[in-house]
């Protein structure tokens, strides 16, 4: 027991690395850190450590994942959030938004002329699609979350680009105001955004990208108190040639009332562009989501009231990371759009083309390449509205999930996309079959609003700041263990009954259909591998561990998949336990992904724990050193000409 | 100002793929996609234009059948109807019901509605009987303006361009007349969202074709309803020669 005293205390410094700012971990939790989970952890600190008071517990999954638990009230059952009314509104509101899209929205076109039509921008501000959830007694349309999901999902399905001006106004442009204003701001300027004044999130500078909180505009308090001035450039941004109502992020010197000591501190201002002193660029060039406008947007000199700060002086970080995790659930709602769309165009043509005489969706290529674009579509699908669910319910522990969520979507969509293409052959390739575009468009979503890569990132180390906090608890205990002798025999007994072998897999039965048992079992056993590991890691690398991203990435890999199949059990059993044509068809799915799924968590978790792929990492971090240092591949070709 | 009353039907979509019941008495719709008909979709966008030309001063939706035409309703009360008269139809006698008892229908209503004008697409894309208007017409003893492709309003009376076979005709009629809307009268709008919930709050009265003191027995039987015949699948022919003498044979020729 003293042993497991000893390392439990060691592995704090693992929670104060992690709190502290470590250079390398601000990096990622700046761009993505999750509100408030390092605050409470920090006052632990100076608390008495004979007393050690319990870190604020996560409802989260995934989190608890982290801890080795099993915490299902947000998996379990699947959200059911809509009330008669609100579904009722939602069934009309679905055909009108479809039927623009289908008859007004020329995708192609807009996608030709790198513009969205006139004609289609004014419909949408009259259809009601860029106040989706302002206020209705501030003139939108007062949605909640779920409703909001179904009909980006039908945006997702015909225009990304249309998608992201959309995303761009309601989704992170003024979901400041809507989360953090005031009530003045909330008067102020929800009508106008919702009455066809654009708005854009202004966050991303020349030299902040993924690091967030090294943003260099500026903004300062004019001598008479009235006003900050704002100075500074920001590149990138959605909407900015002809946002007329922004949410930018700039430093504010703030004085620290204790030390006296002056520091800057991001804040979030609202800022108009007719304050003066706001221009924009040339629309830039892009890849994909042609149609929506990116440019880089100018502030000199220009005056902003003290009312239009949003979320207080040096709440800024804060504002941000809570706009983006709102919006995260959008995109996988979008995204389940675009798979069904695609997928549609690669069965009409698997179920019509032959070859060899036979017709080609008969062949298992073709079949398994269809089986698992529905697959992926049927997770993704689920996370969105599971996260949206959990969202309207009033959670506030869907960080973690609603990043997941974005990173599978994306990546989720780009393979079913591009597996679309396969199934139609040079059709694919075809500018007029569409595919391509979508798949152009598709290629920005791993990338913005928090690359996969950070999010991924995110997602482990926020999992094992977690895990890290409750060991610091242990720790904390055993310092004055007949205090604390209840804590301490858990844990001590938990252990135990592991080494042995007793520690018995957690049931799923009570909350899964009779008929998944099998697939749920499978992952159960996936969420005691994944606390094993993480404990592993802490202690054998202590606060290092934020630096080990080879195994970083392989845990929130593992992290994603176990997550997905607790998703997608609990939306099959909703759909078995109602009896729905399709919930075969469900059941089916989810015991693929739940197959597939837990033999990656076991590979990944394996890998960690692995001498010889612990090697291979150090072999391609080596690898990658070796071509850097090199400016390119370091050997020739074999000719040596 | 006029008072109009729309006629608004909820039929199955478009673009639905027609199911003929194993039992051939009808067509599946359940769980098949229905909208408002398209025809009475221009007619309602005609009488909402009236109102925002000052030429109406109510515009009155009316739609027969069970609890699902309600939805229709919405729909053209999202397109800027004022309100709704839901008259119910069992189920059983929905199957039923013909131009002639919503003719009689709507002949009462616009009596009771004291409305000035009666607008009804010119046929409705399920049955095709392109009927209703004109018997509405005949119940009222209202002049009557079909096919309609333009209306004009002048002192108490409407000019009416009608698409007839080979070319358009113009013709004037009194109010209170019966109109029925023609493809190119206008083009409807996209009901918007902001404008479904508002329609939300617009009311809709219920009535029974019973309080209307029409009677719903049956006119007609359905004996069968068939699907279209199955194209037959072609042959290819030797030659010219051939296929001269083939078409010689089955009267082509």
């Amino acid at each position: 027991m003293l042993r497991i005293g000893r390392v439990l205390k060691d592995k704090s410094n693992v929670v104060e690395a992690l709190i502290n700012g470590d250079k390398t971990f601000r990096l990622l939790s700046t761009t993505v850190a999750s509100h408030g989970a390092a605050a409470p952890a920090i006052k632990e600190k100076h608390e008495d450590v004979s007393k050690p008071k319990p870190s604020k517990d996560s409802k989260s999954f995934t989190m608890n994942l982290f801890r080795g638990g099993l915490e299902t009230s947000q998996v379990f059952p699947y959200p059911k959030v809509l009330n008669e009314e609100q579904s009722e509104m939602l069934t009309m509101l679905v055909d009108p938004m479809s039927k623009f899209f289908d008859e007004v929205n020329d995708p192609k076109k807009n996608d030709a002329e790198e513009k969205v039509d006139e004609t289609t921008l004014s419909g949408l501000w009259d259809l009601g699609a860029f106040a989706l959830q302002v206020p209705q007694e501030l003139g939108g349309l007062g949605l909640c979350n779920t409703q909001y999901a179904r009909l980006v999902e039908i945006v997702g399905a015909h225009d990304l680009a249309v998608g992201i001006v959309l995303g761009a106004h309601q989704s992170i442009g003024f979901k400041g105001i809507l989360l953090f204003g005031n009530p003045e701001q909330k008067a102020k300027y929800l009508p106008r955004v919702a009455g066809g004044e654009m708005a854009a999130f202004c966050l991303t500078e020349p030299a902040s990208g993924s690091d967030a909180a090294s943003i260099k505009t500026r903004a300062v308090l004019s001598p008479d108190g009235k006003h900050y001035i704002l100075n500074g450039s920001k590149i990138w941004i959605s909407n900015g040639s002809f946002a007329k109502i922004m949410t930018v992020f700039a430093q504010v010197p703030v004085k620290d009332e204790k030390t006296g000591e002056v520091k800057d501190k991001v804040t979030a201002f609202i800022v108009e562009r007719d304050f003066g002193g706001v221009t924009s660029g040339p629309p830039e060039k892009k890849m994909g989501i042609k149609a929506s406008n990116t440019a880089e947007v100018y502030y000199e000199d220009v005056k902003v009231p003290v009312e239009n700060v949003l979320g207080g002086v040096g709440g800024g970080f804060k504002v941000a990371m809570n706009i983006l995790n709102n919006g995260r659930f959008g995109m996988a709602a979008a995204l389940s759009g675009t798979m069904r769309a695609v997928t549609k165009k690669a069965v009409d043509h698997a179920t019509t083309r032959v070859q060899f005489g036979t017709r080609i969706d008969s062949f298992g290529t073709i079949q398994e390449k269809i089986a698992r674009m529905a697959v992926l579509h049927y997770v993704t699908e689920s996370l969105a509205y599971m996260i949206s669910g959990n969202m309207d319910s009033g959670s506030q522990d869907y960080h973690l999930e609603a990043a997941i969520s974005k990173v599978f979507a994306s990546e989720s969509a780009w393979y079913v996309t591009d597996e679309a293409i396969q199934i139609l052959g040079g059709m694919g390739f075809m500018k007029d079959t569409g595919l391509e575009r979508v798949l152009r468009d598709l290629r920005i979503f791993r990338i913005f609003e928090g690359t996969n890569d950070i999010l991924r990132l995110f997602v482990a180390l926020t999992g094992i700041q977690y895990a890290g906090s409750h060991l610091q608890e242990v720790a904390k205990a055993f310092k004055n263990p007949t205090a604390n002798l209840g804590l301490i025999f858990d844990e001590a007994s938990k252990r135990a009954f592991k080494k042995v072998g007793l520690a018995s897999v957690p049931s799923l039965d009570s909350h899964v259909h009779p008929s998944l048992r099998p697939a749920a079992a499978k992952a159960a056993k996936s969420t005691v591998q994944f606390g094993d590991t993480v404990e592993h890691l802490l202690i054998k690398y202590g606060k290092k561990i934020v630096n080990e991203q080879f195994l970083l990435n392989r845990l929130a890999q593992a992290a994603i998949d176990n997550y997905t199949m607790m998703v997608v059990l609990s939306r099959a059993t909703d759909s078995l336990n109602r009896n729905l044509p399709s919930a075969e068809h469900e059941r089916l799915l989810t015991e693929i992904w739940c197959q597939e799924a837990s033999e990656r968590v076991a590979a990944n978790l394996g890998a960690i724990q692995s001498k010889d792929k612990i090697d291979l990492y150090s072999k391609l971090s080596q690898a990658a050193k070796n071509i850097c240092a090199n400016g390119g591949f370091v050997q020739q070709n074999p000719l040596q000409i | 100002m006029a008072r109009v009353l729309v006629g608004v039907k909820r039929v199955i979509d478009y673009a639905v793929k027609i199911r003929v019941k194993p039992d051939k008495k009808g067509v599946v719709t359940d769980g098949v996609k229905h909208s408002l008909n398209p025809f009475d979709e221009i007619a309602v966008e005609e009488a909402v234009r009236m109102k925002e030309k000052k030429l109406a001063s109510e515009v009155i939706a009316v739609s027969c059948g069970g609890p699902q035409a309600q939805e229709t309703l919405r729909t053209a009360l999202a397109m800027g109807v004022d309100r709704g008269i839901h008259v119910e139809v069992s189920p059983a006698e929905f199957d039923t019901v013909q131009p002639i008892h919503v003719s009689k229908i709507l002949a009462k209503l616009a009596q009771d509605e004291k409305a000035d004008v009666v607008i009804v697409g010119k046929q409705a894309i399920d049955d095709d009987s392109n009927q209703t208007a004109q018997m509405a017409a005949a119940y009222l003893n209202w002049p009557q303006a079909t096919f309609a492709s333009k209306i004009e309003k002048t002192d108490g009376e409407l000019t009416v361009t009608r698409e007839i076979d080979g070319g358009l005709e113009t013709i004037k009629v009194k109010l209170p007349a019966v109109i029925s809307a023609d493809l190119r009268l206008n083009e409807p709008r996209y009901a918007t969202l902001p404008n479904i919930m508002k329609a939300k709050k617009k009311p809709i009265k219920k009535v029974t074709a019973k309080d209307l003191g029409v009677d719903l027995a049956p006119r007609i039987e359905i004996i069968s309803v068939e699907d279209p015949p199955v194209r037959q699948a072609g042959s290819i022919v030797e030659d010219v020669d051939t296929l001269v003498n083939k078409l010689k044979e089955k009267g082509h020729f």
